[in-house]
């Protein structure tokens, strides 16, 4: 008799793995990613808006001026030119930054995995906004802690919850919040919750992960101050060129006091012993030139408030009258909440059949919540297809209220 | 022999199809055919077809289009000589509203199950009858997409006040569905391939968590498998038996897989059978063929020169 274990080494793998696993969402998602299907599902930057003629011209002078250093093994830092447009970049929003305590990262998201790596043992507990950014998740599961999910309503995360939980005992490690049009909410914390949690964790000496990818694309209100600003010692601040500029440069950054951000550059050092030089040179001199980034910025800023405008009126039009939705006041997301009784994860082949696609709920928090939820971005597709999508999102919705009724009379 | 293997396609089982294709292509191509892929979801598959004409299409499609007779029809139109089985008998065995039934005619036997359509639940009052399923079933039952592969849209229900959810969920991926009584023991796959079909040693599944579901199944190292399956040689023997009857009674040829479940009485039931079976590195038909000192390409050639010597 053969005894087939089709992988190897299942039994040598770390238990940090374990949640790694094929799903029936990954598969439909596959399908959705085809042209004919009108994907609301991924957070993507509308790049078409940012002219390749432009950043070819750049890539060149990087590549005559600078070409030896672009093609070489770097700091694990970042250059400190490029360290220096992030600062200005952070003061934008009001945050006075010192270049010597940026940390550049591929991608917010490398921090993500950084910060896990320095902070979190196996067990510790982490404090999340439910729901929660899906690839924070990702990048700490891999340390295996405990989740305590605060949730989040129009104000963004209740501290409240937060409090009580810390009074029952709970001492997190950290505590991760988008504040900024959160992904997937897409809502803001209001400045008095801000303060709130920027005492309640300086009181308690819980370190505050404030991720901002979103902040600079605001559509009409005022920048409300960074918890970074409100508490420079006790937050570290994420930040990425990814929606201002381009994804694909894989760009990101950290700002933390100097002991973490010396840990960030070990941690860094030790996994890729360096950013991409020639991406951070492009960046730098993307950003060198004022007039160009702010006009692409406004741009991309006047494309995805015409969006979210397309999609909040389709769906008060489309959707039933008993869904709720959040009112994103920038960023690339809307989160829609529908009676109990949905179940998106299971709705989601038929959305993908009828030519739609969204990512359910469930995604989105650590503890199986979320299956009548849906987040919707409206970032990538054009007005009219986000018209048309909604149609066919609503529809479906209507069909399946009707089959609910006629399986529960 | 000028091969096109068609795998990808447009459903939820695409990326399986391509792990599929790739190997079968690469198979093909170390026994000296002239094999390529060609995707029905990259681009219209006349067309492809038309620009590179192959001798036989070998299928390794999974799901809706290519198991359900879609594109064996085209295939017929377009006069190709194609693997696997005639796109009537694809029809009725892809279809497990239909294929229930063809089996009980053909005296197989398969798990007591009730289906019902979605038009009936949304449309003729079908809702109010639910309650019969359990009734007539007991629980658990196990509650199916009619027309879906790789156990998508599948749920197990334990408890009556899920039936109606799991209902639900299997219509999002089909028109109908087949809830059938949950049968407990060694869940097996029976293999058959070549012209006239043999039998390839029975697989035993067993998946960690106990369900062979999505990630059960496309997870490496999530399920053990057991070649030849870990029951007497008489079971074993009474379950070829029966996944032959089902593959006679539904007119299958060229390759196929049954998946069986022997109950703790040692009674084997048919729970479904596969027109085009996968061929991945997680996949049944392949591991049962190793056993039988039969390599991927010994395998894939047998399986199109079934398709080709046909006349």
């Amino acid at each position: 008799m053969a005894e087939f274990s089709i992988d190897r080494f299942v039994e040598r793998y770390a238990a940090r793995t374990s949640g790694m696993n094929a799903s029936e969402v990954r598969a439909l998602f596959a399908v959705a990613s085809r042209p004919e299907v009108i994907s609301f599902a991924g957070g993507m930057p509308f790049v078409e808006a940012i002219p390749n003629d432009e950043v070819a011209v750049v890539a060149a002078e990087v590549m005559r001026d600078l070409g030896a250093t672009a093609l070489q093994y770097g700091g694990g830092q970042g250059q400190l030119a490029l360290r220096e447009r992030l600062a200005m970049l952070m003061a934008e929003e009001g945050l006075q930054a010192d270049p010597e305590d940026v940390v550049v990262t591929t991608g917010a998201q490398q921090a993500l995995d950084l910060l896990g790596k320095i902070f979190i043992d196996p067990g510790d507990t982490i404090a999340l906004e439910a729901p929660t950014y899906v690839g924070a998740l990702g990048a700490f599961g891999a340390y295996q802690p405990r989740y305590l999910h605060v949730e989040v309503d129009a104000d963004g995360m209740i501290v409240d919850q937060l409090e009580e939980a810390l009074f029952r005992g709970e001492r997190p490690t950290f505590v991760y919040t988008v504040p900024n049009f959160g992904n997937p909410s897409g809502v803001t914390m209001s400045l008095e919750r801000r303060e709130r949690l920027v005492a309640l964790c300086r009181e308690t000496g819980i370190p505050i992960i404030e991720d901002n990818p979103y902040g600079l694309l605001r559509f009409d209100d005022e920048a409300l101050p960074c918890l970074k600003t409100l508490d420079p010692e006790n937050v570290i601040y994420l930040g990425t060129v990814s929606k201002t500029f381009s994804p694909g440069v894989r760009v990101g950054w950290a700002l933390g006091e100097p002991s973490v951000a010396q840990r960030l550059v070990l941690a860094k050092e030790a996994a890729d012993l360096c950013g991409s030089n020639l991406n951070m040179l492009l960046t730098e001199r993307w950003f060198a030139d004022e007039d160009r980034w702010r006009g692409v910025l406004g741009g991309l800023v006047d494309t995805y408030r015409s969006r979210r405008d397309a999609m909040a009126a389709a769906i008060a039009e489309r959707f039933p009258a008993d869904a709720e939705i959040t009112d994103p006041r920038g960023g690339f997301y809307l989160w829609v909440t529908l009676p109990s009784w949905f179940d998106t994860r299971a709705m989601l082949a038929a959305a993908v059949e009828r030519r739609v696609a969204y990512v359910p709920g469930t995604a989105f928090y650590a503890d199986g919540r979320g299956a009548n939820q849906m987040r919707l971005a409206f970032c990538l597709p054009s007005e009219d297809r986000i018209r048309e999508g909604i149609d066919r999102l609503g529809a479906l919705l209507a069909d399946e209220e009707h089959l609910f009724r006629s399986i529960n009379p | 022999m000028r091969v096109a293997v068609l795998a990808g396609g447009r459903t939820p089982e695409r990326e399986v199809s391509l792990r599929s294709g790739h190997r079968v292509m690469a198979s093909l191509n170390e026994r000296g055919h002239d094999a390529w892929i060609v995707d029905p979801g990259e681009g219209p598959l006349v067309e492809a077809l038309g620009e590179r004409p192959p001798e036989v299409c070998y299928l390794a499609l999974h799901g809706k289009e290519g198991e359900d007779g879609t594109v064996q029809r085209l295939l017929d139109l377009l006069g190709l000589p194609y693997t696997g089985t005639a796109a009537f008998d694809c029809e009725i065995a892809f279809d497990k509203l239909l294929a229930k039934d063809a089996l009980r005619r053909a005296g197989v036997a398969t798990p007591e199950w009730v289906a019902i359509e979605g038009w009936a639940l949304r449309d003729l009052g079908g809702g109010a009858a639910l309650g019969r399923v359990v009734e007539r079933l007991g629980l658990p039952c196990v509650v199916k997409p009619s027309r879906s592969g790789s156990a998508l849209g599948v749920g197990f229900v334990e408890r009556e006040a899920d039936l109606a959810a799991a209902v639900m969920a299997a219509l999002s991926f089909s028109g109908a569905a087949v809830i059938e009584r949950m049968v407990d023991g060694t869940e097996v796959a029976a293999s058959f391939v070549g012209a006239p079909l043999e039998p390839l040693p029975l697989v035993e599944i067993a998946p960690k968590t106990g369900r062979y579901d999505y990630a059960a199944r496309y997870t490496a190292g999530a399920t053990e498998y057991f070649v030849p399956a870990r029951i007497s040689s008489d079971v074993s023997g009474a379950t070829l038996d029966e996944a032959a009857r089902a593959v006679a009674g539904l007119g299958l040829r060229d390759v196929t897989r049954v998946d069986l479940i022997v109950d703790r009485g040692d009674r084997p039931w048919v729970l479904e059978v596969n027109v085009s079976p996968g061929m991945t590195e997680t996949s049944l038909l392949p591991m049962a063929a190793q056993v039988a000192a039969m390599d991927l390409p010994d395998l894939c050639d047998r399986i199109l020169q079934a398709a080709a010597a046909r006349p």
